[in-house]
Parts: C-alpha cells; structure tokens; sequence
C-alpha cells in the first residue's frame, strides 16, 4: 500500500530543507549523478537535506504500510469465505513485509527503526490520510485493493527509477506485490458484481466513500505544491501530483466500466481535445483537516499502533534479556 | 481406506479455528516481524482447514463445499479441541473483545504444535492418499510452526522476570486442556478401525518428551493436571467458541447462498 503525495511535511506549515548552495567537490559528483540518472548509494555522500527529505519520505511510507494493516485487517476475522480470508491475511502480511524493507531501507540512511516508530508514535511522523477512513462493508477490502492500491501503484512505479538506490530497489519488490493485490482486488469486486444486489449494493458504497479519498492520495495540485520542484530535480520524485492523478483517472475509468460501478463524480467525462477525463474538485478542506490528524480514524489508527507497541515491550525485552544471557553463557564457557 | 468424513473434520476445524484465532494479532503484534510469523502461521492453517474441508465435502457429495462446512455449522457440531478456541488473554476471561498476551497465544501454539508434527508425522504414511497427501503438507508447516513456538518459549521462560511470570501463567492456564488429546473420540475411533487415522494416544509419549525439553531449556514447570479434561472434539465447547463463530461465520451467513 501506499503513502500519499511525498511532499508533506511532517510539522504542517515547516518549510522543508533547501539544497546548500556551497558546491563542494562532493556535491558536484553528487549532482552529477543525479544529472547522469544515477544512483546514490548508503556509503556515498549526500547533501543533509537530500538525507532528510528521503528518511522523512520513506519512513512516512512505511508507517502508511504498517497503519494500512489495521483497516483491512479489520476484515480478517469476518471474511466471508475460506479463499478471501485467506488472501486478506496473505495481503495485509504482505504490507507488513512491506514496512519492513522500508524500514530497512530507511535505516540506511542512519536513522534507526526505533526512532522513526518514536515518530509514529508520537503523531510527529506521517502516514498516509487514506487509512484515516473507516472500512465499514466487506467490498471496502476489494476497492482498497482496486483504487487504493492501484493509486499507490500510480505514484509508486515512477519510485522505482528513484535516484536512492535502496528505496528504489525496495519499490521494485513492493511494486510487484502492489499490482498483484490491486488485480486480486478487482477480481473480489468483479465476482460480487455478478453476484446479489446486496453484494452490488456494497461494492458502490465502498467505492462511493474512497473514490475522492483515492484522488486526494496524489496530493494537493502542482499549484498548491511547491515542494515538488526540488523533489523532481532529485530525482525522488519524477512526476507531478496533477500528472498522476490525471493517469489514475484515465485508467480507472474504463475498468469501473468493466465493473458495473458509477464513479462518483457528476463533472467526471472525457475531453476530446485534452485526451483526457476532466473531474470534479476535490475537497482539500476535508484532505487537510485529515492530513493534520482530524479525519474520522486517526485518533484510533494512532492508538492501535502504539498500543501494540507498548503491549509488545515485554517480548521485546524478554527476547533481549535471553539474548544478553546466551551470549554471557557463550562467553563463560569460552573463558 | 479413507477417513471417515468426521474425522477430516475434527482435524479441519483444529485448523479454522486456530487461524482464526492466530489471525487476530494481524496488525498487532508485539514486533513487525513477529507480526508476519504470527499471520503466516495462521495462513498455514487457513490452507490445512481449507484441504481438509474440500477433502470432506467431495466426499459428502450433494451440494456440500469447504465455506458451507466451515460457515454454516454451529458450534455443536465443530469439533476441535477447547484448547484452541480460547482467547489469547489467558485465564483472565475475555469474551469477543480482550486484551491479547502473547505469551498464551505462543503457549498454545506450542503444545498443539507439539502434537501436530507427530501427528502430520504420522497420517502422511495414511492409506488414505488424499489425507496423506495433506499430511505431508502440513508436517511441513506444523514443524515450522513448533519451531517457532519453542523458540519463543523458551526466550520468555529464560528471558525477564516479568516474560518468564507470563509464559509460566500461561503453561498453567493451558495445560489442562491437553487432555482432551489423550481421550478417545467415535470420529478417532474409527478413523483408526479404518486404518488411516492416528491414535492419538499412541503419540504421548514423544508429545511428553518434546514438551518437556522445551519446558525445561525454558526453566518451566510443567504443572500437575486433574480434573475437568475437555470435550471439544465431541461438540461441547467453552464459551468462547461461540463468539469465535459468531464473528466468523456473521457475513457469510448474512447472505446464504452468495458467491465471494
């Protein structure tokens, strides 16, 4: 899954950092190889904001893979049969997999996994808004992997090409998994289709309240964004928030078609001579208030995680504790 | 010959009901990578209850499938040990909402994976091809899954005061209801009068052995057992069971005859 448009901070209304504009040798081999479209490993040199930008980015993606569980793991118990029960415990594993290359990822930019947690944990990190909404129908598990996954493919395949080489490396296996849960998705929403209107009746509900929500995982229009340009010329990001929600749009279009299911948008049809579908606005207002830890789950989203991290210390702890008095154990005996 | 269809049951509903329970740490776990372990285990035995269902409802034939088997029973007639149905939060009773402890769902899985390898172990050399083509599955999965279970046990018995207090409450709590391994069900019975089920009794004492290593590296005190020994096997449950089922069974059975 799928953290929104990277370019929001973390502390709403802080400026990010800029690029130095001293250019040391380093830099300049630095910049050339951004220039040249290649890739920056762990041991090279970095700008710190380079630094920054990518652990604030990465780390915010893999909090979203990790909060993400909860909304469809809320399904789990109650899938309705064997087969989806099955796919749904395979997927959400599959985003906690996720978390972790990313975490790792992240690590190798010298920042540990407790400290970013620190950062969930204490509502300074971000995460992506989309899980902030409640799964309320068993079709909302089929459209978040249909739209919200299929949005997060969106973003996340220009990621692939990212300038860091482990965060690209990492979106590469991530992708692939992406696109395997956005087609499982869709096919849950084509069986139920075909099935009893009760079932038609969930799958246009679920589609009904994500719809906008997926749109806004682009992020704020390119006006509104004026991170982005320095993102670009780094070569974390690649292609603007408009630029992709216009391809997601485009191409979920004829596969709701397929589907059976209306797209909630009355202003939403294909124009001739853009050669592309025009839509509605969406609602930043309600975006934002989400974004800044007002939507309806955000409170509870926080809450589950940092439960399970407290809950969890004394594993934690009694894993260390064995640890420790093995490798004392180890030691005395080698004395 | 093949297993009786009660039999495939016993052992199918064994597997649902500890994915389902193992399941609900998806999300919440004490550690990511536990997290992961905990849903893979619980996706092994989704896989096993699924086989297993398919196994009985091709032999039941009519209109019989594995969700009609799995959704549309009730509690009477599941017939998996009490053992592991019940909450992971240990003796302190919780109902269909409770806190979690980590160290009763380990526990558990422990000694019922203790079992199952020999088990598995055991049905793969069944007659019957289909069982044992799904033993030998399973064996795999079960060995992963004691594994991973004694290794934790052993980490919490050994570890911190406070994880060896928990996973020693938690050998308390569950003990008992191991005794419902060692008693004889009309399903057992003739599952091995056919020849391709397991006495389960005739595997106490390799059970007993590896339990007991693991309960000792761990500085765990296997508890004396008397008492109430449960019948789970033969339909009568504790009562969790029914909020287990009442959750799990809810939306399929709100649209009977619904394809997903």
């Amino acid at each position: 899954m799928y953290t929104q448009a990277m370019d929001i901070p973390d502390e709403p209304g802080k400026k990010l950092a800029s690029v130095s504009t001293t250019v040391s040798d380093q830099e300049a081999a630095f910049e050339a190889r951004i220039d040249a479209d290649g890739r920056i490993e762990p041991q090279d040199w970095m700008p710190d904001a380079y630094r920054k930008t990518l652990v604030r980015q990465i780390s915010q993606h893999a909090h979203s893979e990790i909060v993400g569980m909860l909304p469809e793991g809320n399904w789990i118990s109650r899938a309705p049969s064997l087969k989806r029960k099955a796919i749904l415990i395979a997927k959400v594993q599959d985003e906690g997999g996720h978390g972790l290359y990313l975490y790792s990822a992240a690590e190798t930019l010298g920042t540990s996994r407790d400290q970013m947690l620190e950062g969930l944990h204490s509502g300074k990190a971000k995460y992506s808004s989309i899980f902030n909404y409640p799964t309320l129908n068993w079709a909302d598990v089929g459209v978040i992997g249909w739209l919200v996954d299929g949005a997060a493919i969106m973003n996340q395949i220009p990621l692939c090409r990212c300038s860091y080489g482990p965060y690209s490396r990492a979106m590469i296996r991530v992708c692939k998994e992406e696109s395997f849960h956005q087609r499982q998705g869709y096919e849950a929403l084509l069986v139920m289709m075909q099935g009893t209107e009760a079932q038609k009746a969930m799958v246009q509900d679920a589609v009904n309240r994500l719809w906008w929500k997926c749109l806004a995982m682009f992020g704020p229009p390119d006006a509104d964004s004026p991170h982005s340009a320095q993102g670009m010329r780094w070569g974390i990001k690649r292609i603007s928030n408009d630029e992709l929600r216009q391809k997601f749009i485009d191409a979920t279009v004829p596969q709701a078609k397929v589907l059976g299911v209306t797209l909630p948008d009355p202003d939403l049809k294909w124009n001739e001579e853009r050669q592309h579908h025009d839509y509605g606005q969406i609602d930043w207002q309600e975006f934002w208030n989400t974004v800044e830890g007002n939507g309806p789950c955000n409170k509870e989203r926080l809450a589950t995680r940092v439960k399970a991290h407290n809950d969890g210390q004394w594993v934690r702890d009694a894993a260390l504790a064995y640890t420790r008095k093995q490798q004392q154990r180890a030691q005395k005996e080698a004395a | 010959m093949n297993a009786p269809v009660d039999y495939l049951l016993h052992l199918a509903d064994n597997a649902v009901v500890l994915g389902q329970r193992n399941a609900e740490w998806c999300g919440h776990g004490p550690i990511l990578e536990e997290d992961i372990a905990l849903a893979n285990v619980s996706l092994d035995h989704i896989g096993q209850a699924r086989l297993l269902y398919q196994l009985a409802a091709t032999r039941l034939g009519g209109d019989a499938t594995e969700d009609k088997l799995a959704y549309f029973r009730d509690e009477t007639q599941f017939r998996n040990y009490t053992l592991l149905e019940l909450p992971h939060n240990g003796p302190l009773v919780g109902y269909a909402v409770s806190d979690r402890d980590y160290a009763t769902t380990i526990v558990r899985n422990f000694l019922y994976g203790a079992l199952m390898v020999l088990v598995w172990d055991a049905l793969e050399k069944s007659p019957d091809a289909d069982l044992a083509a799904i033993a030998a599955k399973s064996l795999k999965e079960a060995r992963y899954h004691l594994h991973h279970a004694a290794d934790w046990v052993v980490r919490f018995g050994d570890g911190t005061e406070e994880s060896h207090k928990r996973a020693q409450a938690a050998v308390d709590h569950l003990f008992g209801y191991t005794e419902e391994f060692w008693t004889s069900s009309a399903a057992e019975d003739a599952a091995v009068a056919a020849g391709a089920g397991v006495d389960v009794r005739s595997l106490r004492a390799a059970w007993d052995a590896i339990v007991n290593e693991t309960l000792a590296e761990a500085t765990l005190v296997r508890p004396q057992v008397r008492g109430y020994v449960p019948e789970g096997k033969h339909g009568r449950h504790s009562e969790h069971l029914g909020y287990l089922l009442g959750e799990m069974q809810g939306l399929a059975r709100a649209h009977p005859g619904a394809t997903w």
